[in-house]
């Protein structure tokens, strides 16, 4: 049998969308595809050295609980959703969201994005940058990770041309 | 029922249970057994899947008191 091919665009760069392509890149490689994660636009945002700018905002998001992951029961059940037009007067409203959410990830035993992020490359993950948004950005090579390749819409299709999945997240 | 390794995925949540499996195998030999204990209640179909997909026998598939308990017979 010949090895199944995985083709994933990230183009998410918050907290909560940098799950998604690397639980399914990881899964996929443990299954024995061949995969390749291509990032793009604020997707490069996952690929980034440092993710502490990863963050989870409730602004504008009402399929999001927002709940205590501390306290009693009773505490923790209580849904906190607020008028988006107070959120966004509050300061640091998304900073606390996301500590919350982190805290919520560690009680819940799911990984850390650096986490995912290294089991993917320990299962030969390969990860594609685009240069062009690398660009248009103003980053660096220097601001990813070590091991990235960078190349652009037809280093993409020459994967994911022969690909079994492509998924654009 | 005889096994070679244990895996404690206990407390873990999706994928982690799943790739630390996959990680584990790779160190063992073939025809081996490792037992797997999960808490997370989606292991078990993802263990399901997980042994058709990759040719890895799942020899039995158990719950109780919470815990999933798994052993799977590698390729």
């Amino acid at each position: 049998m010949d090895e199944k091919k995985l083709a994933i665009i990230a183009t998410k760069g918050t907290l909560d969308w940098a799950y998604p392509p690397f639980i399914l890149a990881s899964t996929a490689a443990a299954l024995g595809y061949e995969t390749q994660i291509f990032f793009t636009f604020y997707g490069l945002q996952l690929v980034r050295k440092d993710t502490s700018g990863l963050k989870v905002s409730p602004l504008g998001n009402p399929g999001m609980p927002m709940k205590m992951p501390f306290g009693p029961k009773w505490f923790r059940d209580i849904n906190w959703n607020m008028p988006n037009a107070i959120q966004s007067i509050v300061p640091g409203y998304e900073s606390l969201a996301t500590v919350l959410m982190k805290q919520t990830i560690k009680n819940n035993g799911v990984a850390t994005i650096p986490e995912l992020r290294d089991l993917c490359r320990e299962a030969d993950v390969k990860f594609i940058a685009c240069q062009m948004t690398v660009e248009l950005f103003g980053f660096e090579h220097s601001d990813f990770i070590d091991g990235l390749e960078y190349g652009g819409a037809a280093t993409f299709f020459e994967f994911a041309g022969e690909s079994d999945i492509c998924l654009f997240i | 029922m005889n096994f070679n390794k244990e895996l404690d995925a206990r407390g873990l949540n999706c994928p982690l249970p799943i790739l630390r499996t996959k990680k584990t195998l790779n160190e063992m030999g073939s025809g081996e057994v490792l037992k797997i204990i999960a808490t997370d209640p989606g292991s078990v179909k993802d263990f399901a899947a997980f042994a058709k997909q990759t040719g890895n026998e799942l020899l039995s598939s158990a719950e109780g008191g919470g815990e999933y308990t798994f052993l799977i017979k590698k390729k």
